[in-house]
């Protein structure tokens, strides 16, 4: 990593009495897709707001590209956000919206004309730039939204929740096209979202926000697979969380555990009654009541084109993991 | 069923007749031959002709329009700057104060009003010489109830506003005072529009506080109509109310075209 291009320290935000953010540290590099992941009220948004300049931190010091900004209004910042309203201007069309910030910079007005044609083609809106964004679908409007920002050709992009809006086809398929982008025009991406698969698909990094606090940062499959706390494991896919001593826990994937009728040769075993089956197509999720013990969720793939899953409920089942299937955990 | 909507159809229409027969007789009686205005004696435009030959009722009109004009825009801006306070700025010291001060005069016996103003403008002749009271008192006493009108209008409008639009102008490098003239005042044009036919139509036809204003040399249509009354009602009168009345109804109209149109955009989104 050279020198970050957001160096966030001690940032702090109250609301009243609330901290919405309580204390965060963080860096961004320079080219990275990097997304704020938490459930509402973590603070999240508060911590994009303040990137932007929308809110003044209590404490702390927000700074971009090696300039201190904490104290700087919007409007002076190389940074543009998407908002999640999208914000469109309803009294201009789409080449109007997108040629807003240029003419704020002073562009010539052929160079205008030539920036905002050149940005319709790349979010894949050519020729719309006459409509109004009451004439465009959600998905259009998504689009142009993100070319208002792009069009400033800014160090930082910020997006808040810049999927939410869209249903779920769309949504799968935008995830990929707005990652090919970012890659193209080797920018800056931060994402805030709430939407965990949204953030591991797409993220280079993320962190973890809980109550105004980082809980972890990191790639995806360290997140996944190697996370710092409870709070991560359980807040990040499923897991099985065994207390294994005083503040000791053992954080288990569901997809860790082999499930088999007969005893398995594997390092740990257990065994338990199928209480719940979750049939979700591809894979079936188990509830297992371990004798004398807790509750397991273990997922199998349904690998033979069979009547639903393998095992039915009431089945006696041994589960089994090896010794590096699960995250010792002590907080 | 049938019952029931025969029923609620006699209702309405009674209730229509109540309030727009009047009209629609002042209305039919301006094409009225006769000299009586309640004797209907075949159809004449001729009391349209005499009205427009009416040197002092044409002065009368042109008085009060010109009034109108300036007491709706001056109460536009007024009110505009008033209602953008109260929306947008939480805490201020007095704000409640402020809050019911711009409303007041809408709900202060005009009569009260009429006279307070009268006392500042002889008090101000004595001191200050002037305003002399005409065109400029009833101006300046007009806009002071009319910009209540206004400020409602443009507080309303700024309450549902989506502030993010305002946000996402300065994030695209807007300062506050471009983001207020590209952004704020586009979207509140509507509001502005009606606000100020609102005003105007107010300043046209008011009568009480006028009477109070205006000098001995002033006389508005209101005023106009009133003493000429008096005297008998003269079939021009109802020339005069139809012409009104057809002004009052296409702003009337006008304004909620406006207001249509805008909710219409805003539903769109």
């Amino acid at each position: 990593m050279s020198e970050p291009i957001v160096r966030i320290e001690g940032l702090t935000k109250r609301f009243g009495e609330v901290p919405a953010v309580a204390g965060v540290d963080l860096e961004i590099a320079r080219g990275e897709l990097f997304a704020l992941l938490g459930g509402s009220g973590c603070g999240k948004t508060t911590l994009l707001r303040m990137i932007a300049g929308f809110e003044t931190p209590d404490t702390g010091r927000v700074i971009i590209d090696g300039q201190d900004m904490t104290g700087v209004p919007p409007h002076k910042r190389p940074v543009n956000m998407m908002f999640q309203s999208y914000a469109l201007f309803p009294h201009l069309d789409v080449a109007g919206n997108i040629a807003y910030g240029l003419k704020r910079e002073g562009v010539a007005r052929a160079e205008i004309a030539q920036r905002v044609a050149e940005v319709l083609s790349l979010v894949k809106l050519d020729g719309l730039g006459s409509r109004r964004p009451a004439q465009l679908s959600g998905g259009q409007r998504q689009r142009v939204a993100l070319a208002r920002a792009l069009v400033k050709r800014p160090k930082l992009l910020l997006l808040d929740e810049p999927l939410a809006a869209l249903d779920r086809k769309l949504r799968e398929g935008t995830r990929f096209e707005m990652v090919r982008l970012q890659e193209r025009l080797g920018l800056t991406f931060v994402i805030v979202t709430h939407d965990q698969e949204e953030a591991m698909s797409m993220a280079t990094r993320l962190a973890v926000m809980n109550a105004g606090r980082i809980a972890q940062t990191g790639p995806p499959h360290e997140l996944y697979e190697r996370p710092a706390s409870r709070f991560v494991a359980d807040f990040i896919g499923i897991a099985n969380i065994l207390q294994t001593g005083a503040r000791r826990w053992l954080a288990l994937r569901p997809e860790k555990i082999v499930l088999t009728s007969a005893r398995p040769a594997t390092a740990h075993v257990a065994t338990g009654q199928v209480i719940d089956i979750a049939y979700e197509g591809d894979r079936s999720l188990y509830r297992v009541a371990i004798e004398n013990g807790p509750v397991m969720l273990v997922a199998a793939m349904n690998v033979a084109r069979a009547h639903g899953s393998a095992h039915r409920r009431g089945d006696t089942v041994w589960l089994g993991w090896s010794d590096d299937a699960g995250q010792v955990l002590d907080e | 069923m049938i019952g029931r909507a025969r029923f609620a159809f006699t209702v309405l229409a009674f209730g229509y007749a109540f309030l727009y027969l009047p009209i629609a007789l002042v209305i039919t009686y301006s094409f009225n031959e006769s000299r009586l205005v309640t004797v209907w004696a075949g159809l004449s435009t001729k009391w349209w002709i005499a009205l427009f030959h009416n040197e002092a009722m044409l002065d009368a009109a042109w008085l009060s329009v010109r009034i109108g004009l300036a007491s709706a825009t001056l109460s536009t801006v007024l009110g505009l700057a008033a209602g953008y306070a109260l929306a947008r700025v939480p805490r201020f010291v007095g704000r409640t104060l402020f809050a019911s001060l711009v409303v007041a005069p809408m709900v202060m016996p005009e009569v009260v009003m009429g006279i307070s103003m009268l006392l500042l403008f002889v008090g101000s002749d004595q001191l200050l010489g002037g305003p002399a009271r005409g065109f400029l008192t009833i101006t300046i006493g007009h806009v002071t109830f009319s910009l209540a009108f206004v400020a409602i209008v443009v507080q309303a409008r700024l309450a549902d506003f989506d502030r993010t639009l305002e946000e996402a102008a300065m994030d695209l490098g807007a300062t506050p005072w471009t983001t207020f003239l590209t952004v704020t005042l586009p979207l509140l044009t509507p509001a502005l529009v009606s606000g100020w036919l609102l005003a105007f139509t107010l300043s046209l036809d008011d009568l009480i506080l006028t009477q109070f204003v205006a000098g001995a040399q002033s006389q508005t249509l209101p005023m106009r109509v009133y003493s000429s009354v008096r005297l008998g009602v003269d079939p021009q009168i109802n020339v005069l109310a139809t012409i009104v009345v057809a002004i009052a109804a296409s702003a009337l109209i006008a304004s909620a075209v406006l207001t249509r149109r805008s909710v219409d955009k805003r539903a769109a989104q």
